[in-house]
């Protein structure tokens, strides 16, 4: 069986399990290309019928403009149901506190907003689009992965995960992250996107933006990234190789607008996608505390 | 181009990191950040080369309390395939791990350090292997260079190692000297070992076949989940979403619905892309039948011909994976593919010392402990013998207080 074939089978019986295993599961949908190849593959696992469960999206209300309106018109098009978690209403509510400073970001602030988003509605699965390859951390996790109350990864409380079966088994309060595209590479996701003819959206592409230069990366100069007189502002074409929110995710210098240009450029790349992440750059153990704390 | 999933069994001192460093930096699968990361660090060799263990360092929480979390997996590919690499580390836990990744794996790599030959350590990995069922072994004798590359150091360990395999029924093994260290028949054929005739480790793994029997064994389809619509239009619309396990399955076909026996005739293939005539295995697909039956998830569809054991008490043998001992008057789960149901460890037949392969007597399993039982469950499941059929004769055994995966099992026969 060809390797896409092979990893899509293998995603869409993850789908099923965690439908026939869970009551309320839902899929964590950021916007981003892993996400919507989630949601493509919960289309193959469960048309004609509807999706046994909702879409989530954190919004860190930083996010690329772009990535909403692509957000809203999916969900039309699928006519499934969508549940937003905003961070800023964690923020009115004085439960986080927004970080100041020139690298100031909203991302870390999603995981209080997602673990909330889990209890209010008690989730008991929510699928995500993380893939092992990203980064170390996430090459150590399990396809199902169970966190305590407290949304906390504990890597010593890790079970193993046998041949194809998926050990579901939860205490109440707990919830279980998923990921299908575990087995995924960042080139196999974009390999998909093609094949499948799959819509993403147009940040992705090559386009002209303003940006500055911040750690060695461009970043898009916006309202919510904090800049000051020594920061340049200047116009290039770029697109992103990850959607996050707008003050973590860097842009990659780039010409290319079509999805085979972009397929050749990744596979020739010397960088590898979480190196554009600031997130990740903070220390070299950044994802595993990020992860234990409940990030995804 | 298809995926081979392999597992590298092996510890530290056996240069297992070096050489997974080695495919990965000799195939270009290292980027540009991950390798600056490796050059600022101060590890290197002795003659001052970049130390490529580095590439599957573990986490923080794994050096702080010097543990290590059961599976890290890699990927790389080349014009020819892809891999995934189950990076199985650690000395203490070291039969569950490698269990949980040779559960998932078509090939294992077993090192053996060429100065060491076959040692107690290669005849618990070779066990593993024989007792997983892995379709392919090869093994590598590692640090040629350290004994100048000599062709009768790699022949004794050759022959040594033959009469292991033959000894744990293991039938195709592929032999070949490498040096991690310094490249030696890993992805480059070495200059060095000029009588050595056969493919360097990677060729090998790109063209070995693999699953290529799969299709032959008897049909096996899961049930996971009843897609049901129940809109005006879809009124009556009633698929089997599950995956084919093994085999192959046609429209028209008659199968049994397992464990009730109950006989129907496939009348659709379908997937999101359109109808299939046949679905072999692997697919995800959901299936329609011609008779309207009772099926619900967690139920097995399978050729008439050939069809599976149907039972609720069954010999296995187990690897047990908890610190808490097995406790054979406790009512555990089992989970085979989609079914749970409870069970019993009712008898412990016997326990393997998988340093020697003798079988010893034992009252209870505790963590890493191997060997023969007897399990009765609450409903029956229909299963394949582990060694004919792995897709469906794995199982898991979970314990019903803490919900954890506390065992392995490969079923083999009905009592």
């Amino acid at each position: 069986m060809d390797y896409l074939d092979q990893l899509e089978a293998e995603a869409i019986a993850i789908l099923r399990e965690v439908a026939g295993q869970f009551e309320k599961p839902a899929l964590l949908f950021s916007g981003g290309k892993d996400s919507i190849t989630l949601v493509r593959l919960a289309e193959k696992a469960f048309r004609p019928g509807k999706f046994p469960f909702p879409l989530v999206h954190v919004d860190t209300g930083h996010n690329f403009p772009e990535v909403i309106e692509f957000r809203d018109r999916m969900i039309e098009r699928i006519g499934e149901k969508l549940i937003v978690g905003h961070v800023q209403d964690a923020i009115d509510q004085g439960k986080v506190i927004e970080q100041k400073g020139k690298n100031a970001s909203r991302n870390p602030l999603q995981t209080v907003t997602l673990l909330e988003t889990i209890e209010k509605h008690q989730f008991d699965a929510c699928i995500g689009g993380a893939r092992r390859d990203e980064e170390k951390a996430r090459a150590k996790e399990r396809i199902f992965s169970v966190r305590d109350e407290f949304g906390q990864w504990d890597p010593k409380r890790q079970r193993p995960e046998l041949w194809n079966i998926y050990n579901g088994k939860i205490h109440k309060g707990e919830n279980v992250r998923v990921f299908p595209i575990s087995n995924w590479t960042e080139l196999d996701v974009w390999n998909y996107i093609k094949r499948e003819n799959i819509e993403i959206p147009s940040i992705y592409f090559s386009h002209n933006r303003e940006v500055i230069e911040r750690n060695g990366v461009w970043m898009a100069a916006h309202e919510y990234l904090n800049m000051d007189e020594d920061d340049v502002v200047v116009t290039k074409s770029v697109r992103f190789r990850t959607v996050g929110d707008m003050t973590c995710t860097a842009a990659v210098e780039s010409e290319k607008t079509e999805i085979d240009d972009i397929i050749q450029e990744i596979s020739q790349s010397k960088i590898s996608e979480r190196g554009a992440r600031m997130d990740d750059k903070v220390s070299e153990a950044a994802m595993e505390d990020r992860k234990k704390g409940g990030y995804f | 181009m298809d995926i081979l999933k392999f597992l590298t069994a092996g510890s530290v001192d056996d240069g297992k990191s070096t050489l997974i460093g080695r495919l990965l930096y000799d195939t270009g699968s290292v980027l540009a950040d991950q390798l600056e990361a490796i050059q600022k660090s101060n590890r290197k060799n002795d003659d001052g080369t970049v130390d490529l263990a580095i590439l599957t360092d573990g986490l923080k929480a794994e050096r702080e309390q010097g543990i290590t979390i059961d599976v890290a997996y890699k990927y790389f590919q080349t014009e020819k395939r892809k891999f995934i690499i189950a990076d199985t580390p650690g000395h203490i836990q070291y039969t569950r791990n490698m269990v949980t990744g040779a559960s998932n794996a078509d090939l294992a790599i077993i090192l053996i350090d060429a100065r060491k030959g076959v040692i107690e350590q290669t005849i618990r990995h070779s066990y593993l292997v024989s007792l997983l069922n892995l379709e392919h072994l090869v093994v590598c004798v590692n640090k040629m260079d350290m004994v100048d590359y000599s062709e009768e150091v790699f022949e004794k360990i050759h022959a040594d190692y033959h009469a292991l395999a033959v000894k744990l029924n293991i039938h195709e093994v592929t032999f070949i000297p490498v040096s991690a260290l310094r490249g030696d028949n890993i992805v480059h054929e070495s200059l060095n070992m000029p009588w050595y005739k056969g493919k360097s480790l990677l060729d090998h793994l790109e063209t070995v076949p693999v699953r290529e029997m799969d299709t032959l064994l008897p049909a096996r389809i899961t049930v996971q989940w009843v897609v049901r619509p129940q809109t005006d239009e879809l009124h009556d619309y009633r698929g089997y979403a599950g995956r084919v396990l093994s085999g192959a399955i046609k429209t028209g076909d008659a199968i049994k619905i397992y464990p009730s026996g109950t006989r129907s005739t496939v009348a659709r293939i379908e997937t999101f892309d359109g109808d299939h005539n046949i679905a072999e295995e692997g697919k995800s697909i959901t299936l329609h039948l011609a008779d309207d039956v009772d099926v619900s998830r967690g139920d097995l569809f399978g050729e008439v011909e050939r069809p599976p054991i149907v039972a609720n008490e069954i010999e296995a043998d187990i690897c047990w994976m908890d610190t808490r001992e097995l406790d054979t008057s406790a009512t555990y789960f089992i989970q085979h593919n989609s079914r749970v149901t409870r069970c019993k460890i009712k008898e412990i037949l016997y326990k393997v010392n998988i340093n020697t392969l003798e079988k010893v007597n034992a009252d209870t399993f505790g963590l890493n402990d191997i060997g023969r039982v007897e399990i009765k469950t609450a409903d029956e499941l229909a299963f394949d013998p582990y060694e004919t059929n792995k897709r469906n004769g794995g199982a898991i055994i979970i314990d019903s207080r803490t919900n954890v995966t506390v065992g392995a099992l490969m079923l083999r026969a009905a009592l």
